[in-house]
């Protein structure tokens, strides 16, 4: 162990940490409980590697911000709660439509509206998914521990420069002000990708053409070319192409194919003990600290308990879901919310297995004794 | 290369003309003078991001041969805030309405001016929302016929100059498309000024809020404005009835202050400086 | 000597419990190399009454995060004792400022009683250092965490010029914990 690289520092802490590590040089923010710590240490810590804080006048203004500003070229973020998560929306749609990388860290409180700002939940899974309106991909993950933070956090801003799409990390209140030891990497060992750049003739340069991979080169502004965007639908020169059905259905799928066509290097899911389990926990987040420690303690009972960790639930892991489907004969999915993952799963247990429900929304941590009691309960008669 | 000195083709995407701007719409004539005062102000096309907002207006960046986008509607200036403070040294010009600007965006308004961040706010003023079909707008004036003010509009405008010198703008400025030059000056000082600057271009919709109001045609609207434009000095002399139905043109604002991105920028020489 | 353990530390708003618990992550997950979590009162209810900070120390890595029965909870108020005191595992310890704390609630386990204000205010010479002189007698009855790593992790951290006064303040919680409770037994944790 190098001392010099371990520390104890909280969820919101190790998100920045990672951010910067990945390259993040441009954050905009409103303050917001229980997010407010991501914007302290990026005001104090950006500017030191040259970097650029601003807090805006709120939330719409934030998104606006950093897609602005990656659009210069920075690797930019922003972290908000629900409340500003659902003014991002809008903004949101444009990133997504224009392919402007950028991440947004969702630290998930309880309830709609003001719902309580200090207790943690699960409750915007299907905000994350479906929260800009209009046909759209998403590639979101869930953090569940301080290291997760760190390097998720990190393979966000791979991801969305990989991809030229925003990505979204959900984290909650629990893990937001927890703090746990990490050992920091060597920055120099960590796997860092930006977005691919155009260097064509600036006089051939179509902001939208697929060069066969399906991720278009990126020109920042300052970089020698010209180019128009809108968050109107538009084809490969950038202009709106609403005159043309073809062309309109292309766009879109050209949005949904590059996520779709590299499902294998986007979904990342984890398993436990899913071998020979009867019984599989679906959790992720906080809750699936609850649900692997269910599974140890449920094993010693003589309960064979594995578990399914989505890391990206959007994209959601289906094929690990298929898997399990076939040899277990319980899947029990617990989530701190009135069930928002759990309908994603039930649609793709197609039935093949008893699909049950533990859903907890009270502000509160499920405890592993609850899950075990769950599992107690949906087992009876279950062969 | 025609009369226009080569403006037309270096500036304007040729191929994507004729404008969708009705006849008699004032949209044209801002943008020209516009062009004119980026084309006197001798700014680098690639180093310039143009940005409009949603409605008529909204369309001028497509016409622009720069890096233009066209966001959601309201944000522009927050999209200039990212892109200015991230990239200093491009030059961001922002081309709003007056419900872009001043309704739906009017937050971003007052804290850009109050930031004093370097960008340039182009605002074309038709006292109306045009694209959507003549809706009354934040500068719709009392009593005024609009589609959502059947039976007169009973709330009070704003003047966004005003909104802008009160919320910290240091070039603030207004005239009217019966005077393109004079335009043309503004924009180029504005360009040229380091810090928030903005000018309002006061311009016709003659299809609905001048139909709606019985105003005339594009024509008589324009001629119109020459009368209606009050100069900031004689304005100064006339009663408020004096002023009804008239505009007061000139330079309101035009002082020097820090500019933000500067500010920021000796912090981080400042925090490097230091070490850490 | 059980290689799983859960602490609270509670008091009052100001008490230093938040730093406390920093303090004591930062000695077992830095200095012993043990894993940690800590979780802190925040928001509401770190401005009222009652707040507190939890470490979970395991030498193992720890899977969920929360404090279920805590092995010893330090009280300094009545107020933080009453709240607080409840879940304490079957056999457990509490730490109480007998000042603050005059309702010792009956529980199955031990309670050390330690005049951790009085000392800081007659003996350290300031009331503020309370909070460390609950650590040093914490260090006393907890062998888990040396006194030398608490200390580190405490002076780490200690705005300069206070770091005698902190030292101070640790070593009189220590040794008046030694003195009183530990003379003939070797640590009980």
């Amino acid at each position: 162990m190098d001392k010099g690289r371990v520390a104890v520092i909280t969820g919101n802490d190790a998100i920045a940490k990672g951010a910067i590590a990945a390259g993040m040089r441009f954050f905009a923010g409103y303050p917001i409980t229980p997010a407010s710590e991501i914007s302290h240490y990026c005001a104090e810590n950006l500017p030191k590697y040259g970097g650029k804080f601003i807090q805006m006048e709120d939330e719409i203004g934030s998104m606006a911000a950093i897609i602005g500003a990656s659009m210069a070229g920075a690797k930019s973020m922003t972290s908000t709660s629900g409340p500003g998560f659902s003014l991002m929306q809008e903004n949101l749609g444009f990133a997504i439509m224009a392919e402007v990388p950028c991440v947004v860290v969702d630290v998930m409180r309880f309830g709609p509206s003001q719902g309580v700002a200090t207790v943690p939940a699960q409750a915007d899974v299907m905000q994350a998914r479906w929260g800009t309106h209009g046909d759209h991909p998403s590639i979101t993950l869930a953090l569940s521990t301080v290291k997760e933070a760190y390097e998720l956090t990190i393979r966000a801003f791979n991801l969305a420069e990989k991809y030229r799409t925003p990505v979204i990390l959900l984290s909650d209140a629990t893990l937001s002000q927890m703090s746990e030891k990490i050992e920091l990497p060597d920055p120099g060992t960590l796997e860092i990708i930006d977005r691919k750049i155009a260097t064509v003739d600036p006089e051939q340069f179509q902001p939208y053409e697929d060069d066969g991979s399906g991720i278009c080169p990126f020109a920042p502004y300052g970089s020698g070319y010209i180019w128009y965007t809108t968050g109107i639908v538009h084809d490969e020169t950038g202009f709106p192409a609403t005159s043309d059905p073809d062309k309109l259905a292309i766009q879109i799928d050209r949005l949904y194919d590059k996520i779709n066509h590299n499902l294998e290097d986007i979904v990342q899911v984890e398993e436990y003990l899913t071998e020979d389990a009867e019984v599989i926990l679906v959790a992720y987040g906080s809750v699936a600290r609850a649900a692997l420690a269910t599974a140890d303690t449920a094993r010693r009972e003589g309960i064979k308990v594995g578990v399914v960790k989505p890391v990206t639930i959007w994209p959601f892991p289906e094929q690990a879901i298929k898997k399990v489907r076939e040899k277990a004969k319980t899947i029990l999915v617990c989530e701190m919310n009135h069930g928002q993952l759990y309908w994603k799963v039930r649609e793709v247990v197609e039935g093949k297995a008893q699909i049950a429900f533990l859903g907890q929304y009270n502000g509160k941590l499920i405890k592993p004794e609850k899950i075990l009691a769950a599992i107690k309960e949906v087992t009876v008669g279950v062969c | 290369m025609s009369a226009n000195n080569g403006v037309i083709e270096k500036y304007l995407r040729t191929e994507k003309l004729p404008h969708i701007w009705c006849p008699g719409c004032g949209n044209g004539i801002v943008l020209n003078s516009l062009i004119r005062a980026i084309d006197n102000a001798g700014m680098e096309q690639e180093k310039t991001v143009v940005i409009s907002g949603i409605g008529c207006s909204g369309r001028a960046s497509g016409y622009l041969k720069f890096n233009a986008f066209q966001p959601v509607h309201g944000r522009v200036l927050a999209y200039a805030t990212g892109i200015k403070l991230y990239k200093p040294e491009l030059n961001v010009i922002c081309i709003m309405g007056d419900g872009d600007c001043a309704s739906i965006g009017g937050n971003h308004l007052i804290h850009a001016a109050r930031r004093n961040i370097g960008v340039t706010a182009v605002v074309l003023n038709n006292n109306n929302y045009g694209m959507t079909g003549g809706q009354y707008s934040p500068t719709t004036p009392e009593n005024a016929m609009t589609r959502t003010s059947p039976f007169g509009h009973i709330e009070p405008p704003f003047d966004i100059c005003k909104l802008a010198e009160t919320s910290g703008a240091t070039y603030v400025a207004r005239s009217h498309t019966y005077k393109p030059r004079i335009l043309t000056k503004y924009f180029q000082k504005a360009l040229a000024h380091n810090g928030f600057a903005l000018v309002e271009a006061m311009c016709d919709c003659p299809t609905l809020y001048g139909r709606l109001n019985k105003r005339g045609t594009g024509k008589e609207m324009l001629i119109k404005q020459k009368e209606r434009a009050v100069q900031l000095e004689k304005a100064k002399e006339m009663s408020t009835e004096e002023l009804e139905d008239k505009f007061v043109v000139g330079e309101f604002v035009n002082k020097v202050k820090p500019e933000y991105t500067e500010q920021y920028d000796r912090i981080i020489e400042q925090v490097q400086m230091e070490g850490f | 000597m059980s290689d799983y353990l859960e602490l609270r530390l509670s008091g009052s708003g100001g008490q230093g419990m938040m730093l406390a618990g920093t303090f004591l992550a930062e000695a077992a997950g830095i200095y012993e190399d043990k894993h940690i979590v800590l979780c802190k009162s925040y928001g509401p209810e770190a401005r009222g009454g009652a707040c507190r900070s939890e470490v979970i120390i395991s030498s193992e890595p720890i899977v969920y995060p929360e404090v279920q029965e805590p092995d010893l909870v330090l009280a300094m108020t009545q107020e933080a004792c009453d709240k607080y005191y409840e879940d304490l595992k079957s056999g457990g310890i509490m730490i109480i400022d007998p000042e603050h704390v005059r309702d010792i609630p009956d529980i199955n386990g031990k309670v050390y009683e330690i005049p951790l204000t009085q000392i800081a205010r007659d003996t350290v010479g300031n009331e503020i250092t309370a909070n460390v002189v609950a650590l040093g007698a914490l260090t006393a009855i907890v062998d888990w965490i040396s006194p030398e790593a608490l200390k580190s992790a405490i002076l780490d951290r200690t705005p300069k010029g206070t770091e005698e006064l902190n030292e101070k303040a640790f070593n009189y919680g220590y040794n008046y914990t030694m003195e009183k409770y530990m003379q003939s037994n070797s640590p009980v944790v």
